[in-house]
């Protein structure tokens, strides 16, 4: 069978069986809508968290930016995990223990005060977005690459499937369906690396493979060095940001996704303290099967492209080369006229993207008008790096067909929890709390579902017309919530003095320096500037670190000259301290 | 203070020393091990790989899944001890 005959029939399997599970778990009331009745085994909702959190940038991504990155790329390895420790010994009991449905509803209380719940909301609202369109994005691409359907019909596809199980099932259609989509995720993930890790190192688990020995008796890591040094690359295992920034960017990623409020409203769904903390463990083990597979996956991927392009005649280049041309991820100009590809250090391109002409070239390569004039001939798009790596080794059609139907289950699994919550940010923490405080059960699941409904309709827009800065500012979504939310959160924990003026004005102080930075630096405004003109060297990634001090220091400090917080929440923050009698999520 | 009080107090300090210790640990194995002392570490090997880059793109992983089911086993004997379990 063909590539695109098993890419539908694997899509069109696991979509089936997504369909099935939303079905057969309909939430009928706001609790299982919310937190799916609050009786959601650890294990099941750690796969449900570990999906939720491996989004379409972890699958398609990141092994790509590894690759093209190397050591550099560890920042998102440690971050994105690291995080999942804080998470689990900051957060995630005492949240479950204080049994509220939202990280708002956390804040709200802890605080006293609706404005510091309105902050919270908008908070989530700007984390949520970002991240969200990022994700019909790919699902969009995933459509376009593999079955050939228009970029936007995909997104529209996309919209109609999450529309579907998110309004049926709410968080408990939702948790289901994303235990399916990790299973699907993380089998497309590993069996192209088991192939190629057996292919190049003769050792099939690719974590150990890495660190083996290919033909001729050098290890794989010391001839990716020498090839790199060969080609005028900085050395693959060295890298080239500062320590600093390193640090930096690391610390934001970790402080970010332990206060992403999609990832935290997870543990209000299971059923004890005690299964908050393991469930964090089962999840974070299940995402280091992902992230240990990736950096080895970016090695042998990095690898293989390097022989099979480096100083190679372009007419005798293999099929897969062609095709990626085809798509635009790829571009080729033969800048000395002798006919091979050039694949050395510098910018293929004097623009970040290649703009193609009709035309096609001497050895019949597309045309591409804006190629730079270093000497480096080849443009490499590194979301290929896993899209392609199958093809790249020769790895059977359902193997390349099994790797769509895995970035549709990170992106829709993903996408799903994030509507979720921005549909509860609206219809709980604002009609709810704020607005309409005797709403009914029923009316209130009403508004969730139209909050939903409108949610996509508004992610969709953005996948479709994506606005040039979302692709920018997905990364520093972390950023933002590392700047805004995590202080709030474990100093109402580990604070006991902590009250509503300091936490809200660390706050807001956190977000708005956030978006200052990523303004000025990302987006060229206030002024705009250069690498050379960060603050202390670090980049709008890392940023996040010191918008964080920044928050907790205000907080600290406004909170010292100012009024301790009334008795009854002081009592609060003991008995959220203590495990016992966390009772179910509640509303009241 | 009231007995109860006591008692969750002696529970809170035994949690913070658990938290102190582990997120050292969490901190060492990343942000030192893999960043800040990476190029020193880079001396040593570890089969093929070189052993800073190790701890920052496998190492420090495989450590913190192992904090987190540690914290977990703690945690649960200490809830017990101080009759918190349920």
């Amino acid at each position: 069978m063909s590539v695109q005959t098993w890419t539908w029939l694997l899509v069109g399997l696991t979509f089936a069986l997504y369909f099935g599970i939303a079905i057969w778990a309909r939430a009928g009331s706001t609790k299982e809508f919310y937190v799916a009745g609050g009786g959601v085994s650890p294990l099941a909702n750690g796969m449900a968290t570990a999906a939720d959190w491996m989004s379409a940038a972890s699958f398609i991504s990141m092994a790509g930016i590894i690759s093209f990155s190397g050591y550099d790329g560890s920042v998102y390895l440690m971050g994105w995990t690291g995080g999942y420790v804080l998470l689990a010994l900051l957060l995630a009991p005492y949240l479950r223990k204080f049994g509220k449905f939202t990280v708002p509803d956390f804040i709200g209380d802890r605080y006293y005060s609706n404005t510091a719940r309105t902050v919270a909301v908008i908070c989530a609202l700007i984390v949520s977005f970002t991240y969200v369109a990022g994700q019909m994005r790919g699902v969009g691409i995933v459509f376009s690459q593999f079955l050939q359907v228009d970029i936007n019909l995909g997104v529209i596809i996309g919209m109609a499937v999450v529309l579907t199980f998110a309004l049926l099932g709410g968080m408990k259609g939702i948790t289901y369906t994303q235990v399916a989509q990790y299973c699907v995720l993380i089998f497309a993930f590993m069996v192209p690396a088991f192939f190629i890790s057996m292919q190049m190192t003769g050792n099939i688990i690719p974590q150990i493979g890495m660190g083996g020995k290919v033909e001729g008796g050098a290890f794989l890591l010391d001839k990716l060095d020498t090839l790199h040094t060969e080609l005028g690359f900085s050395e693959y295992t060295s890298g080239k940001k500062s320590t600093w920034d390193v640090f930096a960017i690391t610390l934001a990623l970790m402080t970010g996704t332990a206060g992403l409020p999609h990832v935290i409203v997870r543990f209000f769904t299971v059923p004890k303290v005690k299964d908050a903390r393991k469930s964090a463990g089962y999840a974070l083990f299940l995402i280091a099967i992902l992230y240990t597979t990736a950096p080895a996956v970016a090695v042998f991927s990095r690898t293989n492209l390097i022989e099979t392009v480096s100083n190679q005649e372009y007419k005798n280049i293999p099929e897969w080369f062609k095709n990626w041309e085809n798509t635009g991820l790829i571009a080729w100009s033969d800048k000395n006229g002798d006919g091979k590809i050039q694949y050395v250090a510098g910018d293929a391109l004097s623009s970040k993207k290649p703009v193609y002409t009709d035309a096609r070239g001497a050895s019949g390569e597309r045309m591409v008008s804006n190629f730079s004039d270093a000497s480096n001939e080849l443009y490499v798009d590194r979301d290929i790096m896993v899209l392609a790596n199958p093809e790249i080794a020769n790895l059977p059609n359902w193997v390349i067909a099994l790797v769509a139907a895995g970035g549709l289950a990170a992106a829709l699994s993903t996408a799903a929890g994030l509507l979720l919550v921005i549909s509860t940010s609206v219809s709980h923490d604002l009609v709810k709390k704020q607005l309409k405080p005797d709403i009914s059960d029923k009316d209130e699941l009403k508004v969730a579902r139209i909050a939903i409904f409108i949610a996509i309709l508004i992610a969709g827009y953005f996948g479709i017309n994506p606005p040039g800065f979302v692709a920018a500012v997905v990364a520093l979504a972390f950023g933002l919530a590392a700047a805004s939310f995590f202080p709030a959160i474990i100093l109402g924990i580990f604070d006991k003095r902590m009250n509503s003026q300091g936490a809200i004005s660390g706050m807001v102080v956190g977000i708005v320096l956030m978006l200052f930075y990523m303004m000025k630096f990302k987006l060229d405004m206030f002024g705009g500037g250069t690498s050379a003109d960060w603050w202390f060297g670090t980049s709008p990634e890392g940023f996040g670190t010191i918008a964080m001090c920044v928050n907790v220091v205000i907080s600290l400090v406004v909170s010292r000259v100012t009024a301790a917080p009334p008795q009854d929440v002081q009592d609060m923050v003991e008995s959220i301290r203590i495990p016992s009698g966390a009772g179910e999520a509640h509303d009241h | 203070m009231s007995d109860k009080q006591k008692h969750a107090t002696a529970y809170w300090k035994e949690n913070i020393k658990y938290l102190t210790i582990l997120l050292l640990i969490w901190f060492v194995v990343s942000f030192g091990c893999g960043i800040l002392f990476r190029e020193e570490l880079d001396q040593f090997r570890l089969g093929g790989f070189k052993l800073g880059f190790w701890f920052a793109q496998q190492g420090s992983i495989y450590v913190f899944v192992i904090l987190i089911f540690v914290y977990v086993r703690l945690m649960n004997k200490l809830d017990k001890k101080y009759g918190f379990d349920e």
